[in-house]
């Protein structure tokens, strides 16, 4: 039961999405018959042997991605769209940000400014492209946070840029759609649900401390928001696609859950 | 659930108690092993390392063949599956313990010149092990400190989890790396426990007949026996 409130600014008016559950049905039927008993088995074989891991079995790895599933439900009843991350004092940014992405930071690949474009696409009005300078000419916001990535480490940092609701309003996006997808420009994708997305600490960043991004931290664009893990936080961003139909993304599709709240 | 005999008496260890003795032990080790496999892609000591062979999450080569990552997504499954058999057990035992009263029962009073003693004398190797049915100082201690460390780590784990919903967690904790060093040294408190509780139990092999098929018959003490019969 995770029909939220209706109270909040931030809240979707549609609700919380059922179809990631009803996608990963048949993974849940799975874990009800066969799973449970083999990973029963499975797991007393395990904690005889050590070094016999069954993380690969391919049973095993299907009952634990649909709990990965339920965990995606628990994630969004626990989320408070209307609590704000806790934020910090300008001497506690760490500089230059710390570079992350599936690659090392001489693969980066810079982007040329003249001639990259953002696409828009799916429930939007506005399908026009945006160039870097258009950024420029919305409402900003700064946000000195948190970034906190699944292995364990953390910093903080200061992002500015447009609130991603802004952007979302001005090009006229279906704000009761579930979610909001990203593609990147080094072929990373990913995708957040809606009350993510409409969250007032999550933005378009195009700024870190007061700097234009560098090109190994995602610029001329990239999505930073307080709420999520660092992996939910696409780089270089060259297509935002607002839509009612689930997709996973980089991480997420090795395993990563999908919702990645914190 | 009657636990109690019509001649007043019960099992040592309850049916309950065994099987949330059994689910938390696999619980536990499922936790640590993936856990160990998490620490290892940010240790947070960069002289402490685990093995690959013993942490759960798969081998890196066929993980990485199988679905591109090398195994740490397959720990993360693992470690926020069995959370809910932790936390969810442990709920239930912290539950029976407090009502049926069975922890002040065995682990109740714990008194430092007894447990001084009782470490001197093991030490001297002359623990008396014949009355399983009670526990000295020592163990007593231990079990208490077991139980505060699961609670810990378990506290722990949902700031790191959650550090933005449960911020003021998180400050408890002296922060979010501070959270990740108190998750971890709960993990060494708990690990330490359990080589010994295992090496002592080997030594003393009736202690896990009687975790197994309950151990011999006790007198169903107050309060239990009221609860239990309902009253």
């Amino acid at each position: 039961m995770v029909r939220r409130r209706p109270t909040s600014l931030f809240r979707p008016l549609g609700g919380v999405d059922q179809r990631v559950l009803k996608r990963q049905s048949q993974l849940v039927t799975q874990l009800n018959r066969r799973g449970v008993l083999r990973g029963a088995v499975s797991l007393g074989a395990l904690t005889m042997l050590t070094g016999c891991d069954i993380s690969d079995d391919e049973q095993v790895r299907g009952a634990l991605e649909a709990v990965s599933a339920l965990n995606n439900k628990v994630q969004a009843a626990l989320f408070d769209p209307n609590k704000l991350a806790p934020t910090y004092a300008v001497d506690q940014v760490l500089k230059p940000p710390r570079y992350n992405a599936y690659y090392p930071v001489d693969k980066v690949r810079p982007i040329d400014l003249t001639t990259w474009q953002l696409a828009v696409t799916g429930l939007v009005q506005d399908q026009r492209p945006w160039r870097p300078a258009d950024f420029a000419t919305m409402p900003q916001r700064e946000d000195i946070i948190r970034h906190v990535c699944v292995e364990g480490w953390d910093y903080i940092g200061q992002w500015s840029g447009v609130p991603l609701r802004a952007f979302l309003e001005k090009v006229g996006a279906d704000l009761t759609a579930r979610y909001v997808g990203f593609k990147c420009f080094d072929g990373y994708t990913s995708s957040i649900d809606m009350a993510a997305a409409l969250h007032p600490q999550t933005l378009l960043a195009t700024h870190y401390a007061g700097e234009p991004l560098g090109d190994p931290f995602g610029a001329p664009v990239r999505l930073r928001t307080a709420i999520k893990l660092g992996y939910k936080n696409p780089k270089w961003i060259t297509e935002i696609l607002v839509s009612n139909t689930w997709r996973n993304g980089y991480w997420e599709d090795r395993g990563y859950n999908w919702f990645g709240g914190i | 659930m009657r636990l109690a005999n019509r001649d007043g008496t019960k099992r040592l260890h309850p049916w309950p108690v065994r099987v949330m003795h059994w689910v938390n032990a696999i619980a536990v080790i499922m936790m640590v092993g993936s856990g160990w496999r998490i620490y290892d892609n940010d240790p947070i000591f960069t002289q402490i390392n685990f093995p690959v062979p013993v942490t759960l999450g798969g081998l890196p080569s066929l993980a990485y063949h199988l679905h591109g990552d090398g195994g740490f997504s397959n720990a993360l499954l693992w470690h926020f599956t069995f959370m809910w058999l932790l936390v969810l057990n442990g709920v239930g035992y912290v539950a029976y313990g407090l009502i049926t009263g069975r922890f002040r029962r065995m682990w109740w009073p714990i008194r430092p010149r007894e447990v001084v003693a009782a470490v001197i004398d093991a030490l001297h190797l002359k623990l008396d092990h014949e009355d399983v049915t009670t526990y000295n100082a020592v163990q007593k201690a231990m079990y208490v400190g077991v139980l505060t460390a699961l609670i810990v780590i378990v506290a722990a784990g949902a700031a790191i989890w959650k550090p933005v919903q449960l911020h003021w967690l998180v400050a408890l904790f002296g922060g979010f790396q501070g959270a990740r060093l108190v998750h971890f040294l709960a993990m060494v408190a708990i690990v330490a426990f359990m080589t010994i509780h295992v090496i002592l139990a080997l030594l003393v092999p009736r202690t896990i007949k009687a975790m197994v098929f309950g151990g011999p018959r006790v007198p169903a003490s107050q309060p239990t026996a009221h609860l239990m019969a309902g009253e």
